[in-house]
């Protein structure tokens, strides 16, 4: 019986492959959804680093900010949702949707350092007299984790064979 | 008129009307769910909904009558929890506890059949369409507090209860046209629906903003920042519901065919 139940539970590899893609977007929203909350809780919330509204915030950047923001809500519950149909459907990949995950939260953090603090001026990291540290670090880490998901994700690209599937 | 005599509206004797008149509401309904269960052909009706449907009567009926209603004829930020309570909160609520529903299945067949076509009419098919219950929703959010009818809304009557009556019938067709609980004539894609959310989500996000650095007329500073920064919170979680919701009609909707397998 219980092997039975184990067997039901298990990603199989024809399963992971036809849903391959929908693991990618499952953490790719996912990613984006959590940088996004993180942003929320710990620099604006926690830290109070980040301004709510700062003054200099053009309109294009309010407007930006708010679809940015509603969209990123959506996207973390959405893409829970995904992750519990692909496993109803016995098709969760779990290093892929790694992967895909750190590729979300960077691709967000970096638009949000580069576009949304900068071009914008939504609001700054911290405001200090010296921001360029702050900057280095946050569009440095968004960069590095755009590099690990993309390694992550090109060593587990579809085959026709999955090598070295743990379960 | 001026604030006093509005604030007499939600304390006084049309207050206490209000009051009597949600709880024969929320009577009725419990009385038509018991009753209509007792029927063999129909399902019993389920206890949620009633709990549902009470605390959203209670959520928009303290929003207008009351010490926060009261309160938030001078104070800005009260007057934003009643916004989240009666254009919001109460919405919600009343569309899990679906009331058309309930009303049809309590008729008799011939008038159900005739309630059922009033609700495939145009009239009603054009407003519960999620782009236009946003706009009526969203929209008149926008009006209502970047323009002065703000504080016009604080010292004329009739505009008070039209405002508000306005909130309340808005965020419900709102959430009706995104939340499938009711009946629905023409049924739209979760795809459309969840694209049409995240811009009324959007849209409301930013006002909240709007409101934070540009107090509407007659609204302090200090005000207008914890309000706006309330409604964009308070909106957030709430609508954090509908998302919920939304999806997982989506999740069960998709369920794999072979499941029973």
């Amino acid at each position: 019986m219980a092997e039975i139940k184990n067997r039901n539970n298990i990603s199989n590899n024809e399963e992971k492959l036809r849903y391959s893609f929908r693991n990618t977007g499952a953490g790719i929203l996912f990613g984006i959804g959590v940088a996004a909350f993180i942003d929320e809780t710990v620099f604006h919330q926690l830290l109070h680093w980040h301004h709510f509204y700062d003054k200099s915030t053009t309109n294009a950047g309010l407007v930006s900010d708010g679809f940015f923001h509603a969209f990123s809500w959506f996207a973390t519950v959405a893409a829970l949702f995904l992750v519990a149909d692909l496993r109803r459907r016995h098709a969760f990949w779990p290093v892929k949707w790694w992967g895909a995950v750190l590729i979300g939260a960077g691709g967000f953090q970096l638009y949000d350092g580069t576009i949304q603090h900068k071009l914008m001026r939504i609001h700054q990291i911290r405001y200090v007299e010296d921001l360029l540290p702050y900057d280095l670090v946050w569009n440095g880490s968004a960069v590095l984790m755009i590099i690990a998901g993309s390694i992550i994700l090109y060593k587990n690209r579809n085959r026709n064979s999955i090598s070295g599937g743990r379960r | 008129m001026n604030h006093a005599q509005i604030a007499n509206v939600t304390t006084g004797l049309p207050a206490l009307f209000l009051s009597i008149g949600a709880l024969l509401i929320v009577i009725l309904y419990i009385w038509a769910g018991l009753r209509s269960s007792r029927h063999n052909r129909l399902k019993v009706w389920p206890w949620y909904r009633y709990v549902s449907f009470t605390f959203g009567i209670i959520c928009a009926a303290i929003s207008v009558t009351g010490p926060i209603a009261a309160l938030a004829i001078s104070n800005f930020t009260m007057h934003m929890v009643s916004h989240l309570l009666l254009g919001m909160l109460a919405p919600v609520l009343l569309v899990l506890a679906a009331p058309v529903t309930l009303f049809l299945r309590s008729l008799p067949v011939r008038k159900a059949k005739f309630v059922a076509s009033l609700l495939r009419s145009y009239p009603v098919r054009f407003i519960t369409h999620p782009i236009i219950a946003s706009l009526l929703n969203i929209g008149g959010l926008w009006i209502l507090y970047t323009t002065s009818l703000y504080s016009w809304m604080h010292t004329n009557l009739m505009v008070h209860i039209l405002v508000h009556v306005h909130i309340f019938a808005a965020g419900y067709v709102f959430t009706v046209s995104l939340i499938y609980i009711d009946p629905v004539p023409h049924r739209l894609s979760y795809i459309y629906r969840s694209i049409v959310l995240i811009g009324a989500l959007a849209a409301h996000g930013i006002l909240s903003k709007y409101i934070y650095g540009h107090p509407p007329k007659g609204v302090g500073v200090q005000e207008a920042q914890t309000g706006g920064k309330l409604m964009y919170y308070g909106g957030d979680l709430i609508d954090l519901v509908i998302i919920v919701l939304l999806c997982y009609h989506w999740y069960k909707n998709t369920r794999p065919r072979e499941a029973l397998a």
